[in-house]
């Protein structure tokens, strides 16, 4: 156990300093089509800002950009404050297609994004160990993703995002290829780790319940060109939320009330309109 | 069983049995099957050319073939042509599919590469090599170097072709992957697009090695003294078919031996597909 606790040794404290990022006047246009109109926003350090909104609203664009993945066409995304110095890649993404190399074992998966750093051998294995302990895939090293189920490889996804040790989690519907009874089981899981030791996050989600069981900001965008409608957010802490619970509830009715004539809309909309 | 013709009962009330309308259309292994082929095919030809009903001009006994064949083996020729002929084949096929590699990576990597020789290999890709020979020879000297060249020139149009489609189908969303987590460009090309091409390099080493046996059999029987190809030529001009057959069935198994290899290759190297 020496090896695990020298690396949350490494991890404490980290998060709570914290970098935060702000959005300033975002716009972006794919060819004639503009996805993004003017979206300015402050995701705080600690807490994980939800971004909800109907299909084809741009928010899984509006979180490549926030990552670096594309540039925006307009406006700037900043980060506020340096991200704690052992933080080896600040800004990290889980897909939610895993983004798992089906050649590499679990562990080898992790092991890839710190081979970058020059991190190798002892220091290697007690960073993955310690992620895999704390994803619960510690019986799982030396499997490969193609004998996993689909909520394990999003764990060993979250794991190696973990294992970067990142300022902001930038999560891209990361339970949505997950069936509803896994999805619970990995939203619990999300709760334990954030309540453990809280992390910034932005968490894309088309799913509302999703979104009022771990943001404690939820930003609603419009339908295309996607611009911030509203911006809820839920005091209860995340680890007091229950399924049923009233507050909770109430948020979520809100939302889908919101959303639900721009949702059949975007339905209705042609995809190259 | 009157019950199977469901069509038949329609105007009867009682329940129908949903009629299997699913299976087929996957491949089982059935490892006997191809063996039983060769046997019988083997055992008519022998049946035919003994009883006469195949002339010894059309067919040789297979038997016969066999008989040299140990022959061959007993007086020691069957190295002296075989360990030619192989050492052109690995030559030539490993340096014809290692630039393959190397520049169908490149053609997937770089636009410019792929602007400039995409077009380049689908000129060359349809040129018969053998009619090059003489070219070569003229290049690379009447010996061993004329035939290594063929060789790899063979190997080499395919493997590329392979090669760089095999690139171009890598998971994108994996090597935004890499980017998002701040991996070098070098990390990238090795750890996530090579390894996601090796399926399609090694299928595609499966045609360019076939055809690199082709093409050794196709030099050889332009000036060589030993190798499969000449002792094959040979056995051609005079009229001697035990021996072209014996010949022939070495190229066969050759051709097997090659694909198992890959086969082994794939199973050690590709384990991780599903």
């Amino acid at each position: 156990m020496a090896a695990v606790s020298s690396h949350a040794g490494l991890l404490s404290g980290s998060y709570r300093v914290g970098m935060d990022i702000k959005l300033d006047g975002i716009s972006h246009h794919y060819g004639h089509t503009e996805v993004l109109r003017n979206i300015s926003l402050e995701i705080p350090a600690g807490q994980i800002v939800c971004l909800v909104g109907p299909s084809g609203c741009g928010k899984s664009t509006l979180l490549r950009l926030i990552g670096g993945l594309e540039r925006p066409g307009n406006g700037r995304v900043l980060q506020v404050g340096a991200p704690p110095a052992d933080s080896l890649n600040p800004l990290t993404f889980v897909f939610q297609d895993f983004a798992l190399l089906p050649w590499r074992s679990v562990k080898g998966n992790v092991s890839l994004v710190l081979e970058d750093h020059g991190i190798r051998g002892k220091r290697s294995k007690a960073i993955i160990d310690d992620v895999l302990n704390r994803t619960k895939l510690a019986d799982f090293a030396d499997a490969l993703p193609k004998q996993l189920s689909g909520g394990m490889k999003q764990r060993v996804a979250i794991a190696r995002a973990l294992a970067v040790n990142p300022a902001v989690m930038l999560m891209d519907e990361p339970l949505s290829a997950l069936d509803a009874q896994t999805r619970e089981l990995l939203m619990d899981d999300l709760v334990a780790l954030w309540t453990r030791q809280p992390f910034t996050a932005v968490y894309v989600t088309h799913n509302l319940a999703e979104a009022v069981r771990l943001g404690h900001t939820i930003v609603v965008l419009s339908r295309r060109p996607g611009r911030i409608r509203e911006i809820i957010s839920i005091d209860t802490p995340i680890s007091e939320r229950r399924a049923g619970d009233p507050v909770c509830q109430r948020k979520h009715d809100l939302l889908w009330e919101l959303m639900r004539e721009e949702a059949r809309a975007a339905d209705e909309e042609l995809i190259d309109g | 069983m009157a019950d199977t013709a469901a069509g038949k009962k329609r105007d009867s009330d009682g329940p129908i049995e949903v009629r299997f309308r699913g299976g087929g259309f996957a491949p089982r292994s059935l490892r006997w099957v191809g063996v039983a082929v060769f046997v019988v095919l083997i055992a008519m030809v022998q049946w035919g050319t003994e009883s006469g009903w195949i002339s010894a001009l059309t067919l040789p006994k297979p038997t016969d073939v066999l008989a040299t064949f140990r022959e061959l083996w007993e007086s020691g020729l069957l190295f002296k042509h075989l360990q030619p002929s192989l050492t052109r084949l690995v030559i030539g096929a490993a340096l014809g599919a290692s630039t393959g590699i190397a520049i169908g990576v490149l053609i997937g990597l770089f636009s410019y590469a792929r602007a400039g020789l995409v077009p380049l290999v689908a000129a060359i890709f349809p040129i018969p090599k053998i009619a090059l020979l003489p070219l070569f020879v003229i290049w690379f000297g009447i010996d061993e170097g004329s035939k290594y060249a063929l060789i790899a020139f063979g190997t080499f149009t395919p493997t590329v072709v392979a090669t760089y489609g095999a690139v171009d189908n890598v998971d994108r969303s994996l090597i935004r992957m890499g980017q998002s987590f701040g991996l070098s460009w070098s990390s990238i090309v090795r750890k996530i697009v090579l390894p996601g091409a090796m399926p399609g390099i090694l299928s595609g080493l499966r045609i360019s090695l076939a055809i690199a046996i082709i093409l050794l059999v196709a030099a050889e029987m332009l000036g060589a003294e030993y190798g499969i190809g000449a002792y094959i030529l040979e056995a051609g001009s005079l009229y001697d078919l035990e021996r072209l057959f014996a010949g022939v069935v070495i190229l066969s198994l050759l051709g097997v031996l090659v694909s198992a290899l890959i086969g082994f290759l794939e199973k050690r190297l590709l384990g991780w597909r599903i």
